[in-house]
């Protein structure tokens, strides 16, 4: 149905290309009340062995596009458009018996809660071991090897006595710290990581992050982060997307987007949220609810909230256009928020 | 489905008991004066001067072993997860109470609330001690928002349905001024009329959570514990009820003890600091005193881990490891298998809440508090306890 959103040319050039890339994917999901277009012209692009995180409010859109590339959409989820090229090939329209084949040695995925993501009656030792026995065709004995070696190296303490530990005797941050062995376990070239750190605590989180940060150092995997968290992005990633009402409507390098906001939605969440380093007065909450996916505003979609509204934004869709210096935006009145910035005063 | 229906009428059968307690000081009072009368804090008749509440060695403890198991194993497990933990609200601040999850700070607030019987120690209100069972007119001087909109309302009852029953039950006003009462509220929330006949299925999560504070303004209670209130929302709504709590502070005059694990909206929104972990508290700070100057090696650890908008340096994570469980308190200070800075006395002595020489209000549990910090060396003591597996990602 909507499909405004043009093709844009690489906002990223690294030299050997973005290993992935997803190019207007649209993913529906039919439901008694209508379809729902839960996400709606996406388009990511994943730099080798760099993050990017995706951001924006529950219902936005940002794991489903996640779900979307792995192949793993939920029940009556479909992705009707796009393509998701992970080193050129199209993924979309594998069957999942090449997915699987895919899912692992390529692709790996983190998930927010473990507890759920884990086997609960398999030892996580073995539990590791699976992908490189399954994928790389290890011996048992090679595969639980390597299992203890990914423990080691995930910062698991004692990992020869835990390997045959079952997921109910870790806690919360040693389970993700499982799951983020699992993910490493084939060599993956991209980790999705669905929201890894919410479910945990500020001082668990920064040890999670603290870890991914190195294993990208070390190993040149990309993550494509999901999160609603900004500081959590501006701690990992280099780039960002924010999405909106299923779209992306604002990206660039983190900490240009952050410092210089282009949309109003993004300017939005970061008056909104309180921050440690920053005492405001007053916080600045985004008036009105998320849209509806089913009958999505007119024009653009953040119009019925947004401070700049015009005429034309409930008229025209807002296209992803580029900017100076690899950012994007989807707003028609975008040099706004440099007006409030200056007004402001206050450049973080 | 399996439930039978509440009828709606049902608030109003409730009404049908005996008052059972005095409406005397409650007669019918509109907003102007719901707001007066807090803010000169008479709801307990003539309010003495000083602190608002006053916990003393407070403790509770959950049992962890089935009554059968602990018979035949002659011994009974008991999991504290509030142990001896003394607490002062002062009238009319917002005070934070922070820490790790498994860190008492719920457990506390339910016990102060009085939502879980205390095994020792007392709870004061306007210095009188509040029984194991509190009256009705103590229970409303206290009250709470949960953390989970979603599962804290009734789902059968409509949110007049939800203020009609709770006004009755209380005698807060006369039956016939209920429901305008009860539009008063709402609007104290920022909702508006509508949202009386609307069930809490038609709202979105920062909707209900009005919802929810405004049943607990019900009860024009002088104490608000808000239990994370924003950490199930989305975080453009999180601002609101941030500011909607804000607000009502400045508008009622209300006390509000705030459980977070967030440090930004704590300092955002609070007064004073006190920060949990293993069921202590292990500092107590005016807010901005603990920001720029945390004594404890906890508290340190903890700023140092909230995410900055920064880009993450290549250090070690700020504090390693898990913490300990609760059935398996390391000996001596209950921080040290985590600490960076632990000392041979840290496992032979339990560090005090000790204040702060020539500063008021700033106290910490820690031998080091206070006084030059030890090197960061590690000591001989290698984590004693395995509770603790220690250095993590950090190690290499």
């Amino acid at each position: 149905m909507s499909g405004p959103r043009a093709e844009e040319p690489a906002v990223t050039g690294s030299a050997t290309g973005p290993v992935l890339e997803v190019k207007d994917l649209h993913v529906q999901i039919a439901t008694r009340r209508g379809v729902v277009h839960a996400v709606d012209g996406v388009s990511i692009e994943v730099p080798r062995g760099e993050a990017v995180g995706l951001v924006g409010e529950s219902g936005s859109g940002k794991s489903m596009t996640l779900r979307a590339i792995l192949g793993v959409l939920p029940g009556e989820a479909k992705i009707t458009s796009g393509q998701v090229l992970l080193d050129g090939t199209d993924l979309v329209p594998l069957p999942s018996s090449s997915l699987n084949r895919i899912r692992g040695p390529k692709l790996a995925m983190i998930f927010q809660e473990p507890m759920s993501a884990l086997n609960p009656v398999m030892r996580v030792g073995w539990q590791i071991a699976e992908g490189p026995m399954v994928h790389l065709g290890f011996s048992r004995a090679k595969a639980a090897e390597r299992a203890v070696e990914l423990m080691r190296r995930v910062g698991i303490p004692d990992p020869e006595r835990r390997f045959r530990a079952f997921p109910h005797e870790f806690s919360g941050g040693m389970r993700q710290r499982v799951m983020i062995a699992i993910a490493l376990a084939c060599d993956p070239e991209v980790i999705l990581c669905d929201e890894p750190t919410t479910a945990l605590d500020v001082t668990i989180q920064d040890q999670i992050l603290r870890l991914l940060a190195r294993l990208c150092r070390e190993s040149g995997v990309s993550l494509v982060f999901v999160t609603h968290d900004l500081p959590v992005v501006a701690q990992l990633c280099q780039h960002l997307a924010v999405m909106y009402g299923g779209q992306i409507v604002e990206r660039g390098p983190v900490h240009d987007v952050f410092a210089r906001p282009q949309h109003p939605y993004t300017l939005g969440l970061l008056r909104s949220a309180p921050d440690v380093e920053e005492i405001r007065d007053s916080l600045v909450p985004i008036p009105g609810s998320p849209p509806s996916l089913i009958s999505p505003p007119s024009g653009c979609r953040f119009h019925p909230r947004c401070q700049f509204a015009e005429d034309d934004c409930q008229t025209t869709v807002p296209p992803l256009r580029l900017l100076a210096g690899g950012r994007a935006t989807a707003c028609l009145h975008h040099e706004r928020c440099d007006e409030v910035l200056e007004a402001e005063g206050a450049t973080r | 489905m399996s439930e039978p229906v509440m009828p709606e009428k049902g608030v109003g059968e409730v009404g049908g008991l005996p008052p059972a307690e005095a409406v005397a000081s409650d007669a019918p009072v509109p907003l102007a004066d719901f707001v007066a009368v807090k803010g000169a804090g008479e709801v307990g008749g003539d309010a003495p001067p000083g602190p608002l509440l006053v916990a003393t060695g407070v403790s509770v403890g959950f049992p962890v072993m089935s009554p059968i198991a602990a018979r035949i194993r002659h011994e009974e497990r008991i999991l504290r997860a509030v142990d001896g933990v003394d607490l002062t609200i002062e009238r009319g601040e917002a005070l934070a109470l922070v820490g790790e999850s498994g860190s008492g700070k719920s457990t506390l607030a339910r016990a102060l609330t009085g939502l879980v019987p205390l095994d020792s120690g007392e709870v004061k209100l306007d210095g009188k001690a509040l029984g194991k069972r509190r009256s009705k007119a103590d229970q409303r001087r206290v009250q709470m928002v949960f953390q989970d909109p979603y599962s804290s309302l009734n789902p059968r009852l409509t949110v007049a349905g939800i203020l009609h029953e709770l006004l009755n039950v209380h005698r807060v006003v006369p039956r016939s001024e209920v429901a305008a009462f009860s539009k008063e509220l709402i609007g104290l929330v920022g909702l508006t009329e509508d949202a009386l006949p609307a069930y809490p299925r038609q709202f979105s999560g920062g909707q209900r959570q009005r919802v929810a504070i405004a049943r607990a303004l019900a009860l024009r209670p002088e104490l608000l514990v808000a239990d994370e209130p924003v950490s199930a929302l989305d975080v453009s709504v999180q601002a609101t009820i941030l500011n909607l709590l804000q607000e009502l502070r400045s508008t009622l005059g209300l006390t509000l003890l705030l459980i977070s694990h967030n440090l930004a909206v704590v300092r955002h929104l609070c007064d004073r600091v006190a920060v949990m972990y293993l069921g202590r508290i292990i500092e107590v700070a005016p807010t901005a005193e603990l920001y720029a100057n945390p004594a404890h090696p906890y508290t340190r650890g903890l700023l140092a881990a909230i995410p900055r908008m920064t880009p993450m340096s290549e250090d070690a994570p700020a504090v390693i490891g898990d913490p300990p469980s609760p059935l398996r308190i390391p000996s001596g200070c209950r921080f040290r298998t985590r600490c960076p800075i632990a000392q041979d006395i840290c496992a032979r002595e339990d560090p005090a809440l000790t204040t702060a020489p020539g500063s008021t209000g700033h106290q910490a549990a820690c031998h080091f508090a206070f006084g030059p910090v030890p090197p960061a060396a590690p000591d001989t003591d290698p984590d004693a306890e395995s509770a603790t597996p220690a250095p993590a990602a950090g190690s290499s």
